[in-house]
């Protein structure tokens, strides 16, 4: 039962189990273990971006291509769900609408950027959804008639998700909306992630990976490469697209710079590379970590800029704005030493 | 046995017209441009405001694109960071440009040209030893492994950005140009700026003379030689690896001046300018087809002249015509204009 769950994709290593059933439980029980408002957003955080590196995976690691236009499925998603409660006014129906529409949409313009590049050659790809993501990010930012151009649209979810709703209390802790919410983003991501872990353990997945071993033997075998390539970026897509869509339910505004910005793109490729790309676990490992340390380690810079003061251009190099210079550091460094990221490093040693 | 091979009589039967207008199709498409543009904007000093306008701008992105296509046709190298290297070249161009102030102030030609001269000499110095030391450290370890190159100089991309947050503040720096360069001439009615047609002038030489070095000699044929079959050329005793470093060096250090020449060009410049002038920068690499250096001159005139003319008919649009043009060049032809390199 439990195997078949996970779709036969055992973890494969003691301290890899330990640690994904703690995420699972920590994630499950967030509300009443830790209590208090930055605690939930984090934990709903680690959840979202746990289902949206993981369908990067499916593209980076398991397909071996790389696309820079994640984060613009992500958006969209986000924007569907903007959108329809903008126009359609506040309802469930208005959810579901946005993030199927959201969905279709992604898997639409995935398709038609994958039938563009990736017919010519895999590397045209990166650099062609490079482009692509940019002048959509612009786009979004200039129609501020329908997008709220810079300063993002704020909308309103149905009453019982929002923190004005109240139910009582249960273990100390008094469940509102909020926490109702969490549970939607808790039990939604996990499906959406138990999803994506049977397409990878499918044939279709096992195709996916003999392409990205040697794309050209995959052919001769009689799998059709372009075919296999671009269906994996348009579910990839899709399933990004859904995890904006519990992105904007979470978070009750959307805007370019929560959803769209490049810095995200660079944040999921640090958790794929982090975690261990090529492998599920390695986005529930990877976005679980970054995440926390982003929200916490931020902090600690600022305590270790203030703390040299005196030194020379050490301050400014510990400056909590400076966040990306280590985060570029570290990923150059995981690529070159930690190709297989955390889980590899687990799974071999055991 | 008189006569064993068979009877054939080879004949040398010339292209048909449309054959032959297919093949310099890449050609013509600036000239049709430039037409088009002029029969839909209707005045003609706009227009030819706008086209020099254009053509400076296509000549930028060509300088700085000259470089990554080269580098990817002679080692498979696709480097995301090159555009960290349009940042440097910027900052440290105008940094030596506003330290120069005294000659830049005056209305001398001689004082200006001279403190230009020197600000891009230093960027093109920066540059070209950061590609090095780029080469050394992020590219080397990660030769054909197409995954890995992605996000190794992806990476390298973003910590030079930082650095430069770092090293010169996080604000974005405001310059104006030498006294020299400032203004317009008029012309035919039509108002040009001094320094967009300076721009132009030195795109041109500078793609002439890379024509000339490609072409004529040596080096240059090794060159070439390496971008269509580097096994063969080394088979043939020429190390490909120094000459690789040689034009990477060239390369970054090309992406330095195109950088200064920017930043001259917006009075602006910004840790993220390399970020954004990455994304035409591959479009025009791209179009022109990988590896080839006449494509990729071809493919930024288009491009500029196309942004200028639809910033001017529909300023909307202007955002999406770069991609429009790649995406029309890539159905007319999926490896771009004027490939080098077979598709892998």
């Amino acid at each position: 039962m439990l195997t078949n769950l996970i779709s036969g994709d055992r973890p494969r290593s003691l301290i890899l189990t330990g640690l994904l059933l703690a995420i699972l439980l920590g994630l499950a029980l967030a509300p009443f273990l830790f209590p208090g408002v930055r605690s939930l957003e984090t934990a709903a955080r680690i959840c979202i971006f746990i289902v949206l590196v993981a369908s990067y995976d499916l593209l980076l690691g398991y397909s071996g291509i790389v696309s820079f236009a994640h984060t613009m499925f992500f958006g969209l998603g986000a924007y569907g769900v903007a959108l329809a409660s903008t126009h359609m006014g506040r309802g469930y129906d208005a959810l579901v609408v946005g993030a199927v529409l959201g969905a279709i949409a992604s898997a639409l313009l995935a398709l038609l950027i994958g039938l563009f590049s990736l017919r010519v050659r895999a590397i045209f790809f990166a650099m062609i959804t490079l482009a692509v993501a940019s002048a959509v990010a612009v786009l979004v930012s200039q129609l501020s008639g329908l997008t709220g151009g810079e300063d993002g649209l704020n909308y309103s979810i149905p009453r019982e998700l929002t923190p004005a709703f109240k139910l009582g209390s249960l273990f100390g802790v008094s469940i509102t909306g909020k926490i109702l919410n969490y549970y939607l983003v808790f039990f939604a991501s996990l499906a959406l992630f138990l999803v994506l872990l049977r397409v990878v353990n499918s044939p279709f997945g096992r195709v996916l990976q003999a392409i990205r071993e040697n794309d050209f033997r995959a052919e001769a075998i009689g799998y059709r490469v372009v075919f296999y390539r671009t269906l994996a970026t348009c579910l990839s897509a899709a399933m990004a697209a859904l995890a904006g869509s519990l992105f904007a339910i979470w978070l009750r505004y959307v805007g370019p710079d929560t959803t769209l910005s490049f810095e995200i793109m660079l944040d999921i490729l640090l958790m794929v590379v982090i975690g261990g790309m090529g492998t599920m676990y390695g986005a529930v490992i990877g976005a679980t970590i970054f995440v926390l340390a982003q929200n916490y380690l931020q902090n600690l810079m600022g305590v270790a800029s203030g703390a040299t003061e005196g030194l020379p251009l050490v301050p400014q190099l510990l400056d909590p704005d400076r966040w990306l210079l280590w985060l570029g550091v570290l990923f150059i460094l995981s690529v070159y030493f930690f190709p297989t990221g955390i889980v590899g490093r687990l799974r071999s040693e055991d | 046995m008189t006569n064993a091979a068979p009877d054939h009589a080879p004949k040398y039967a010339q292209l048909s017209l449309p054959d032959r207008i297919g093949k310099a199709m890449p050609l013509l498409l600036v000239p049709i441009l430039v037409v088009l543009g002029f029969l839909s904007i209707g005045s003609p000093s706009s227009w030819l405001t706008l086209t020099v306008s254009g053509l400076a701008m296509g000549m930028m992105i060509f300088i700085m694109a000259s470089g990554l296509t080269l580098v990817f046709g002679l080692m498979d190298v696709i480097n995301f960071g090159h555009g960290a290297f349009i940042s440097v070249g910027a900052y440290v161009g105008i940094s030596v440009l506003l330290g120069l102030e005294s000659w830049t102030g005056v209305p001398s030609l001689l004082l200006n040209v001279a403190a230009v001269l020197a600000a891009v000499i230093a960027a093109m110095c920066v540059t070209g030893a950061l590609g090095w030391g780029f080469e050394r450290v992020i590219v080397r370890p990660v030769y054909g492994a197409h995954l890995k190159q992605i996000l190794v100089t992806v990476g390298g991309l973003i910590v030079i950005e930082q650095m430069i947050h770092v090293l010169w503040g996080p604000d974005e720096i405001y310059l104006t140009r030498p006294e020299t360069l400032k203004g317009a001439v008029t012309f035919a009615g039509a108002a040009i700026e001094k320094y967009r047609l300076l721009a132009v002038v030195f795109g041109l030489a500078l793609f002439v003379a890379m024509r000339l070095v490609l072409k004529r000699t040596k080096i240059g044929l090794i060159v070439r030689a390496g971008v269509q079959n580097g096994e063969m050329v080394e088979a043939l005793g020429y190390r490909l690896r120094l000459v690789f470093i040689g034009v990477f060096i060239a390369g970054s250090a090309l992406a330095g001046l195109g950088g200064v020449m920017w930043g001259l060009y917006q009075e602006v410049i910004t840790a993220g300018m390399g970020e954004e002038m990455m994304i035409l920068v591959f479009i025009v690499v791209i179009i022109g087809g990988l590896g080839s250096v006449e494509g990729a001159f071809i493919g930024a005139l288009l491009v500029g002249l196309l942004q200028n003319y639809v910033a001017f008919l529909e300023p909307k649009l202007a955002l999406i015509s770069n991609i429009a043009l790649m995406t029309a060049i890539l159905m007319w032809r999926p490896q771009g204009m004027m490939p080098v390199v077979k598709a892998k």
